[in-house]
């Protein structure tokens, strides 16, 4: 019997493990790899309405244990996601999880109702928080009553479950989690990237042609599980936690912040065989901590629970 | 087939000002056929730098199992890379992208590879080839200063070699395409890597030649994933196609991407 399958609205994932949108393309790369199908989920790259050929270059630039990046949501488009990508996505035992972006309501509402059609499309993954383009976006992601809102359009039209990504760019992140909570999500996906900026000191402009980008990487984690640990108290929905994840202990770490699945991003980039070896590893951290099943690290860090049996041994 | 290998360092040395020559040992190298493709490194262990490195290849050795890069040590990462020493491991992933087409010149025919600073290492294993086929080759190398030369001996062996450097202070005083009309180099096919205006220059003036170019971005993944290193593409320079430099790319047929 396995200690790290989940069920998750939606999703019935045989790991907890999946990459995330925008570090994965929509999976063709990485085939080419390993077997697709050894992923407990894909979060593929944020599809818009209409085709998007993002930002100009540089797009990409590296930090402190972590990088930036203002790709801009280049995608092929609604219809050619569906008919390309997620056709050919089919062939692999995977569930995937459609990243819905758009820059006006209509546009999300458009999108999530043809993608969430797709046979593979087990649930979405509603983008309110990519800080790289400049219109409308940002509001749908800092706004409680925007975010609401739109939640409950997008749920209105969408045949599959909603988990709605939060963006680490607020005041209050509760109190914008309670707010797509209102809104009818299914589950949340936190965090987004951080925006940031550097400067090339030879230049004296910033390194990347967008001005700002956002931070990913180890560099956030921690930002990343005291927001989760602060949303995962006051909201009941479950919570999809990235942010710099590179291993089994990190994935433990999410889970007892208050997650119940992982994504991996930046880290697909540094180790291409990241999704995999985590997966390998996790079975063993699980058992070596004393648990029976993953589940039962969600939230452990502030759930009054029996001490752990790894620090009573 | 990409690989991802822990490779063995064989050897290091400076061979120029900020200029390493880094040959290493693995498995993966048998993977390596066509020159102008890149491996994409690791050179720490730990979180910083986090990313990998792109470096082109220089030299394919079938038979010991080992290759050989050339590169220039000016940031963090490839400054680290310098330090490595013979039994150092690397983390290395690749082979990478697709390379200079060999088949675009025939037998007998001519070839002008022409470099621009760390764009040269590439044209080191494609005019091997080249020679290896039968087809006349002719360097033209560009770089800044004299303390920057490299390679001069190892390219003269292959074929004619002229070297020309920014501040005059060796070889021809100037820029490669003031070398190529200065001598009247005639061609067949022209196979160029370096800075990007070395690579617009010569796209204009050789618009009605074949032309190879290879190109340099930042990247992310290296394997076509992450979007970072994309182009347009010369029949729809501002529309919604693209390339990928590290998966499509990096050489391109000239006017095939926006430069």
């Amino acid at each position: 019997m396995s200690s790290i399958n989940i069920s998750l609205p939606g999703l019935n994932l045989k790991n907890p493990i999946m990459p995330a949108s925008g570090c994965f393309g929509f999976g063709r790369e990485f085939s080419q790899l390993y077997d697709l199908s050894e992923l407990g989920a894909i979060m593929i790259k944020a599809t818009t309405l209409s085709p998007r050929f993002g930002n100009p270059t540089p797009r990409v630039a590296e930090t402190s244990a972590g990088m930036l990046n203002a790709i801009g949501l280049q995608n092929p488009g609604l219809e050619r996601v569906i008919n390309e990508e997620l056709k050919w996505l089919e062939q692999h035992n995977v569930p995937i999880i459609a990243n819905v972006a758009g820059s006006t309501e209509e546009d999300y509402v458009a999108v999530a109702k043809a993608i969430s059609k797709a046979r593979n499309v087990h649930a979405l993954e509603l983008n309110i928080s990519c800080p790289n383009v400049k219109t409308g976006g940002i509001a749908f992601g800092t706004i409680p009553e925007v975010a609401k809102d739109l939640t409950k359009k997008v749920k209105d039209v969408s045949q599959v479950p909603v988990y709605v990504k939060l963006s680490p760019n607020v005041t209050n992140i509760v109190e914008m989690a309670k707010a797509v909570e209102q809104g009818g999500a299914d589950g949340l996906t936190m965090i987004n990237t951080l925006v940031g900026m550097r400067i090339d000191i030879k230049t004296g402009l910033p390194v990347i042609a967008n001005k700002t980008g956002g931070l990913s990487g180890p560099a956030i984690k921690p930002v990343a599980i005291r927001m989760i640990h602060e949303v995962s108290q006051q909201v009941s929905l479950p919570i999809i936690g990235m942010g710099g994840v590179q291993t089994a202990e990190d994935v433990i770490e999410y889970f007892y912040a208050g997650a119940s699945a992982v994504a991996v991003g930046t880290a697909n980039f540094v180790d291409p065989f990241v999704c995999p070896n985590i997966i390998k590893e996790l079975p063993a951290l699980v058992e070596q901590l004393g648990f029976d099943h993953i589940s039962e690290c969600t939230g452990r860090s502030w759930k009054k629970n029996e001490p752990l049996a790894y620090h009573r041994a | 087939m990409i690989k991802q290998e822990m490779c063995e360092v064989i050897s290091q040395q400076q061979i120029a000002s900020h200029i390493y020559k880094l040959t290493l040992k693995g498995e993966l190298v048998h993977g390596m056929n066509e020159p102008g493709q890149f491996v994409h490194l690791k050179v720490s262990q730990g979180m910083d730098p986090l990313l990998r490195r792109p470096i082109s290849i220089a030299e394919i050795d079938h038979e010991n199992s080992s290759f050989t890069m050339i590169y220039r040590a000016d940031g963090k990462g490839t400054s680290m890379l310098a330090e490595k020493s013979e039994g150092d491991s690397i983390d290395v992933l690749g082979p990478l992208g697709s390379g200079f087409p060999l088949n675009a010149v025939k037998k007998g025919e001519t070839a002008l590879l022409v470099g621009g600073g760390i764009g040269v290492p590439p044209l080191y294993e494609l005019s091997k080839q080249l020679v290896k086929k039968g087809v006349n080759v002719i360097h033209v190398l560009g770089f800044q200063a004299r303390e920057m030369v490299f390679y001069e001996e190892e390219f003269s062996m292959l074929g004619e070699t002229h070297i020309a450097t920014a501040d005059g202070s060796y070889g021809t005083h100037g820029f490669v395409t003031d070398v190529i009309s200065h001598n009247g180099i005639k061609f067949d096919c022209l196979y160029t890597c370096g800075p990007t205006p070395m690579l617009k220059a010569l796209e204009k003036a050789y618009q009605h030649k074949k032309v190879y170019l290879s190109l340099e971005e930042r990247m992310g993944c290296g394997i076509g994933a992450c979007f970072a290193c994309v182009c347009h593409t010369g029949d729809d320079p501002t529309g919604h196609s693209y390339k990928k430099v590290c998966s499509d790319g990096p050489v391109f047929k000239a006017g095939e991407v926006v430069l």
